[in-house]
């Protein structure tokens, strides 16, 4: 049964890979990239063979509890490690829940993430080279390490799971869990200020971390070879403790959900409220601005775009510190507006077919291209705006204000033109309705990055003229030129954003029934 | 936002007009390839108007496909298709001002609750917001579900999620509803409440194509039928026609074929 899912398994790999080409092109990539950091980890891990034991000790136990932690936060991020082998697809065969939990511990172990931790760990023994027998003591731990990872993970995914049944709390969860990573940067960048003066804080968080669940494994090897056998014999029970709880609670979590259907858990309004509909004008344009504004309230798709509006005023702030550049804070309002407005660039794409409503409704394209740009513009005018006259006062640059809200406020009407013309060509495979917004289609990533960057290549181009007007203020210093780039901005972003909407309009009417087709296509 | 004045659907009467000749759908020569694959070759199709009409056949049959086109959805690669007499793809606008679509495996805006969605699609077709309100109400009314208005389509049942759509397919009070395997995975009695609507719809004068390959259902229901397979029409007319005297199921298996007369390995049979 063990070697069915397991073969199951690699069929599934090797299916999805001779589906396209990129997806090999990817793989090979990735795989060169895994077996780089494989051999540089080999390598760093025999050099520390020479290093004095704390300093191993340190690294490794950091290193490995770093790497449980990752594992264990990861089903949180993508909805499901392994689709493949979900339980929720395996519910319909008679396995039993013990033979599903190896099962998948041994699927989780021999799948690409799951080996290349297991040889990393592995080759933690290669410290130890020098003694044999704590370096046999490594493999050991380690490999008890990897399964804590793997079964960990799971457990997560299979904690979570049974939660994602409420949906919203899956949307939500899967886009908070984003903001660390995405100012990972700026945090690491203050932190290390502190821990350059306390790099001493190190050893005794490693020392910390011995304890707990996440470093215990890792650090039964250096307790061995300080002589701490005590130690490492606690350490060794923490950790097999460790593991056969987690075990446990995921067999657990697993027989439950074999025999549970997911119940999904509804939020109902009043009859008769209609939320924004009430509050649009009642025109197909209005109509359409009002779904738009829904959906980005409450379409994780749309909605983790906005993520990037705080976090680039912060990523800027930060960096204008620590740099020591002021102006540099400046930069916010042009790049949200550069952001925002491009976010919509293939909105029809995440209409999936349900476009074939406005279509057979005979909506006119001027009337969809303006609902979707109201709906962004409602909320990002304000926005950026905001942030710009906010970084101003920050960077108390008061004179250079007239040309920055020019520069925001020209590219943020230029990109929302560029992207009415675009969504109504370019159809891009995105995650479906009600997937994960992060739930990568099959060979859509080379498309997906080619298209965008193009599109905001297209978009710096069309801002070119209050860009240069923009820097010109700023470096001369002159107040007339930053009246002027205001101007140029507004003026120029007008045309553009009309035009946009004219020709994008008219592409919609005249291609319809094929841009439904192409979005039928199952992709 | 500056919209054109739009033409108010409710000044447009859904007035019987049953007799006048022109048949609510037809299709002439219809074709259409997908790659290699020809979906539809050469169909022809008269609807006649106030007629209750049947479109069965197997899967992959063109159905689908056909009722796309019909409704301004796909384009077709040649052929003529007529709703009461206006060329469906030469006046687009026109056309879809008279037809009301129920299609299957065409998704939702269903982030938005059935209210919401309902008033979306009357405000699309340009109606005015005291009529969209009045009309939502009614529907929500008539397909029993009051109680399911402010909750998310998402969230719905499969049952339910037809029975909305049906909603949308409805609002503007078009003249033609075409609707795409409506019954699936609805309950018996929502379909029958389902049928109801539809047979007051047809005695008021509106003309209703479903397709569907449940024949019991449709052999009960409709009053004209034609069986559809490979692209093609191979019977039409009225159910009494098309079955004369032996069961619709038994006639669409004899045009169709396919049928195999085993019971099925050797293994499977328990006893």
């Amino acid at each position: 049964m063990v070697a069915h899912l397991l073969r199951l398994r690699l069929l599934v790999m090797r299916n999805t890979l001779s589906r396209s080409p990129w997806q090999l092109v990817a793989v090979i990539i990735g795989a060169v990239y895994g077996i780089g950091i494989l051999v540089l980890a080999f390598i760093g891990l025999t050099l520390l063979g020479s290093a004095p034991v704390e300093l191993a000790r340190t690294i490794v136990v950091l290193a490995g509890a770093a790497t449980v932690l990752g594992w264990a936060v990861v089903p949180l991020l993508t909805s499901g490690i392994d689709q493949t082998l979900s339980v929720a697809r395996l519910r319909v065969f008679p396995i039993a829940p013990s033979r599903l939990v190896l099962a998948l511990a041994v699927c989780g172990v021999l799948g690409i993430p799951g080996a290349v931790t297991l040889l990393a760990g592995v080759f933690t023994a290669a410290t130890w080279w020098r003694s044999p027998g704590i370096a046999l003591a490594a493999v050991v731990t380690a490999a008890i390490a990897v399964l804590t990872c793997v079964c960990a993970s799971r457990m997560i995914e299979s904690l979570n799971a049974g939660l994602s049944s409420h949906r919203r709390y899956r949307e939500i969860s899967g886009i908070l869990v984003l903001v660390p990573l995405l100012l990972l940067g700026p945090l690491i960048t203050v932190l290390t200020a502190g821990i350059r003066g306390a790099a001493d804080a190190l050893p005794k968080l490693a020392d910390g971390l011995s304890w707990s669940p996440l470093g215990a494994a890792w650090s039964v090897p250096s307790d061995l070879a300080l002589g701490h056998y005590g130690e490492a014999g606690l350490k060794f029970l923490i950790a097999v403790a460790t593991l056969a709880v987690i075990v446990l609670i995921w067999r657990r979590t697993l027989a439950t959900a074999l025999v549970t259907t997911v119940q999904p858990e509804t939020k109902t309004a009043e009859a008769g409220h209609i939320g924004l509909f009430g509050w649009f004008p009642a025109s197909p344009t209005g109509a359409v601005a009002a779904r738009s504004l829904t959906y980005w309230t409450r379409d994780p798709r749309y909605s983790r775009q906005l993520i990037l509006i705080p976090i680039f005023p912060i990523l800027l702030y930060v960096n204008s510190r620590t740099l020591d550049l002021p102006s540099l804070v400046t930069a916010a309002g042009p790049v949200v507006a550069f952001l925002v407005s491009l976010s919509i660039f293939s909105d029809l794409s995440y209409d999936s077919t349900a476009f074939a409503a406005h279509l057979s409704a005979r909506v006119t394209g001027r009337a969809d291209r303006t609902g979707r740009v109201a709906a962004v513009a409602v909320f990002a005018v304000p926005v950026v705006a905001g942030i710009t006259v906010g970084s101003a006062a920050v960077a108390s640059s008061w004179a250079a204000l007239p040309a920055l809200l020019g520069l925001s406020l020209g590219i943020l009407l230029s990109g929302l033109g560029l992207s009415s013309l675009s969504s109504s060509r370019i159809i891009l495979p995105v995650p479906a309705p009600g997937d994960s917004p992060f739930a990568a289609k099959t060979g859509a990533g080379f498309t997906t990055s080619v298209t965008t960057f193009a599109t905001w290549g297209i978009l710096a181009a069309l801002s070119l003229p209050e860009i240069v007007l923009a820097v010109v203020a700023g470096v001369v210093g002159s107040a007339l030129l930053g009246w002027i780039t205001l101007v140029v901005g507004l003026g120029l972003g007008a045309v553009v954003l009309s035009a946009g909407i004219r020709l994008g309009g008219r592409e919609i009417e005249r291609s319809g029934p094929e841009l439904l087709a192409r979005l039928r296509v199952p992709r | 936002m500056s919209d054109a004045p739009p033409p108010d659907p409710a000044t447009r009467l859904v007035e019987p007009r049953r007799g006048d000749g022109t048949p609510a759908l037809s299709i002439r020569g219809l074709w259409k390839r997908f790659g290699d694959k020809i979906a539809v070759q050469g169909l022809d199709l008269e609807v006649p108007s106030g007629s209750f009409y049947g479109l069965v056949g197997p899967n992959g049959a063109g159905k689908t496909t056909t009722l796309s086109m019909a409704t301004g959805l796909l384009r077709p690669d040649a052929g003529e298709l007529r709703i009461l007499g206006v060329d469906v793809w030469a006046d687009p606008t026109a056309a879809k001002r008279l037809v009301g679509v129920l299609s299957d495996g065409i998704a939702l805006f269903d982030r938005l609750s059935g209210e919401q969605l309902i008033t979306y699609h009357g405000l699309l077709n340009g109606m005015d917001r005291d009529t969209v309100t009045a009309r939502t109400h009614d529907l929500l009314e008539l397909l029993d579900m009051r109680e399911a208005a402010g909750k998310l389509v998402v969230d719905y049942s499969a049952g339910m999620t037809k029975k909305i759509a049906l909603a949308t397919a409805l609002i503007h009070a078009p003249r033609l509803l075409v609707l795409d395997e409506p019954f699936e995975s609805v309950d018996p009695v929502s379909a029958a409440n389902i049928r109801d609507i539809l047979h007051g719809y047809v005695e008021s004068g509106g003309t209703v194509i479903v397709s569907s390959h449940a024949m019991d259902m449709v052999q009960r229901m409709c009053d004209h039928v034609a069986v559809i397979a490979d692209g093609r029409v191979l019977a039409s007319g009225t159910i009494d026609e098309v079955r004369s005297g032996r069961d619709l199921e038994d006639v669409f298996v004899d045009l169709v074929g396919g049928r195999h007369h085993t019971r099925g390995p050797e293994w499977l049979r328990t006893s």
